[in-house]
């Protein structure tokens, strides 16, 4: 059957019932319009925290642990045994051959490391203690992997050499030990003489955990606490895209041995808290498409019933029954593209609207507009389901309407 | 040789309801290729459905149709529709034009449907059936635009667009007042002498006199059949007196 003859009839019917087609229209428009901007504001939300959060931490922590503990030779031996209580080998600590393994390292990644040592070290000031997360760095090469430089409220990494035992510490750890830029305090480690050291700098990452339970030093600092010289244990990996991280993360571990955690890994309760929150905003969408398509359905089921002498007449004429049928699917997607087109303008407009909209932000304390994240495929997306759930809409009353013999119209008629 | 444009074996309809109501009860009938054949008979006698069986708009339950030397009970609802498109022309009581089309679009519609001609020629036929039929001039006129009569006509153009063998018409008159009535049984009468097989249902007696053959169906069954004074030799050969109950 000629294609155009039908396109012709679906497109005098839907100019000659503009109000019913502008309804289906709109019905259209919104859903695919709302779908967008929560696609939007739901991934852009979900970027910035991410962002941040990779912001704040290494992509890549090795550590100088193995992923699982080597076992015993005492249990390689006497397997059959058992041997209850037997302490690990006694292992020196840290990371072997750090500037070999590190040039290595280099020589593949795309991105950049940098060695740091981690211990645990207790803060005294006044009467405030506070155990927290000392990382011992080198200045120098710490910008290359973290944003630690540029999250600097007071002071600058290079400070760290200019005073003996020189820390810089977060806002939140400044305020509850109460104190300030250029204060000393009494940093220790559990046993020891504890030694005094001075604020060079106050750091705000944005994250609480960091901002209170972390500080930096030079990795000598670090290394004298501990009482090992020389000794590095953890090497931060900053790549230049993140979203590769858990595959250098398995390279490296594969390469040196030793432990290799990628952001993903060292957040997969939160990320698999995003999949899940992905899930359910995906059922969300997919159901205001889905009804936003009953306004379709209402209107083609209307126009049919309309139009059910114009089907017996075509069908009695001896066009046939599913060429008939495809008149009102073309109605269908006729009316769902345009509406598609504004939904995707409407979309784009409630995107922008909402970006204008400034918001306290409880991550980092600021008033900041909304994120919201523009991608092609939100409008692809869409709009490919609804030109479907248009189709699909269409279809069911179409069919009914077709099926009916035309001498029953006739009939009716006369 | 007189060719037989349509013809019926033992066909009979039946709807199945609480009770079975049986509309067409085994009619044989040949209708010779340019002839007039009117159907007459009371509300209710099966005249219509018998028509619809003819023009394969329905399926009979017993017995055949055979439309041009070919046999149609077995066909599907597709194929039955790719006959009518091509060997039958439909004309209604009501004019049942689309609304939202001119008189000349409501004519190039089979023609489209059926896909075979270039945009030029199908307009020329249309404009040509149109002016033939005296609508020259109202060919850009939608349906509601025009008076009954005229719209009847550009029915009947429609009908006649794809050429079709049989022109079937359910009381085509049966809306129009005495003029049209006469200007539209005319038009009926000509498609049958240019040598389309037409066949009418109709109540009126005056106007069925004109037609070569007039069956009265009462109760499904053709009670009595009468023929014109002036019918042509060739149709009266389908038909021999000996049948003929008069």
């Amino acid at each position: 059957m000629a294609t155009n003859l039908l396109l012709s009839i679906a497109w005098t019917h839907v100019t000659t019932r503009i109000r019913q087609t502008l309804v289906g229209m709109c019905g259209v428009a919104m859903g695919v319009g709302f779908t967008i901007m929560m696609a939007g504001l739901m991934q852009g939300s979900q970027i910035d925290f991410l962002r941040q959060l990779v912001d704040t931490m290494p992509h890549v922590t090795v550590g100088d642990e193995r992923r699982s503990v080597p076992s015993q030779p005492a249990d390689q031996e006497y397997a059959a045994v058992g041997m209850p209580n037997v302490a690990n080998v006694n292992r020196r600590p840290g990371i072997k051959y750090p500037d070999t393994v590190m040039a290595s390292l280099k020589s593949w990644l795309p991105g950049d490391v940098a060695p740091s040592v981690k211990t645990t070290a207790i803060l005294n000031h006044g009467d405030a203690r506070v155990g927290v997360s000392l990382i011992g760095i080198d200045p120098r090469l710490e910008v290359h992997v973290s944003k630690l430089g540029s999250q600097m409220l007071e002071g600058q990494l290079t400070d760290l050499s200019k005073a003996a035992n020189g820390i810089i510490i977060g806002e939140a750890l400044a305020e509850k030990l109460a104190v300030r830029y250029g204060n000393s305090v009494l940093l220790g480690t559990g046993g020891g003489t504890p030694v005094s050291a001075t604020v060079v700098g106050i750091f705000k990452s944005g994250i609480k955990s960091v901002d209170e339970g972390q500080i930096y030093s030079l990795m000598s600092v670090a290394q004298t606490l501990i009482g090992q010289n020389g000794l590095v244990n953890q090497l931060r990996l900053r790549l230049s895209d993140p979203l590769i991280a858990q595959q250098v993360a398995t390279r490296v571990e594969a390469q040196i041995g030793y432990k290799s955690v990628s952001w993903q890994e060292a957040n997969s309760d939160l990320l698999g808290a995003f999949a899940t929150r992905d899930f359910i905003v995906l059922t969300v969408m997919g159901a205001m498409l889905l009804s936003s398509s009953f306004a379709t359905y209402n209107i083609i089921s209307t126009i049919t019933h309309e139009k059910r002498h114009d089907i017996a007449i075509m069908k009695s004429l001896g066009m046939r029954e599913y060429s008939v049928r495809r008149i009102f699917i073309i109605e269908s997607t006729m009316m769902g593209s345009v509406g598609i087109l504004f939904g995707w303008l409407l979309g784009y407009l409630l995107c922008y609207g909402w970006s204008q909209i400034k918001i306290f932000n409880v991550l980092t304390g600021a008033t900041v507009p909304l994120e919201i994240y523009y991608s092609p495929t939100h409008y692809l997306a869409t709009g490919a389901i609804s030109i479907f759930c248009c189709a699909v809409a269409a279809f069911f009353p179409a069919r009914k309407a077709t099926r009916v013999h035309p001498v029953e119209i006739i009939r009716g008629a006369s | 040789m007189t060719e037989i444009a349509l013809q019926t074996v033992k066909l009979v309809r039946r709807v199945q309801g609480v009770v079975t109501h049986t509309l067409v009860d085994g009619i044989d009938l040949s209708v010779a290729k340019g002839e007039f054949l009117a159907i007459t008979g009371p509300s209710g006698s099966g005249k219509s459905s018998l028509l619809y069986l003819l023009g394969l708009l329905d399926a009979p339950t017993e017995g055949e149709v055979i439309i041009c030397g070919q046999a149609t009970s077995k066909l599907s609802e597709t194929e039955r529709a790719d006959v009518r498109l091509t060997k039958c022309g439909f004309v209604f009581q009501f004019h049942f034009l689309l609304p939202e089309f001119t008189a000349l679009e409501n004519v190039l519609l089979p023609m489209r449907a059926y896909g075979r001609m270039s945009t030029k020629d199908m307009n020329e036929r249309a404009m040509s059936l149109l002016t033939s039929l005296g609508l020259g001039d109202q060919t850009g006129k939608r349906p509601n635009q025009l008076s009954g009569g005229q719209r009847q006509r550009v029915a009947l153009a429609r009908a006649l667009a794809n050429r079709p063998e049989i022109i079937v018409a359910d009381e085509p008159t049966g809306n129009l007042d005495t003029a049209s009535t006469a200007q539209v049984f005319g038009i009926l009468r000509d498609i049958a002498d240019g040598g389309q097989t037409v066949v009418v249902v109709t109540h009126d007696a005056a106007l069925a006199a004109r037609a070569d053959r007039r069956i009265h169906i009462v109760d499904g069954k053709i009670h009595e059949t009468t023929f014109g004074g002036d019918r042509k030799p060739e149709i009266a050969a389908v038909t021999p007196a000996a049948e003929c109950p008069s």
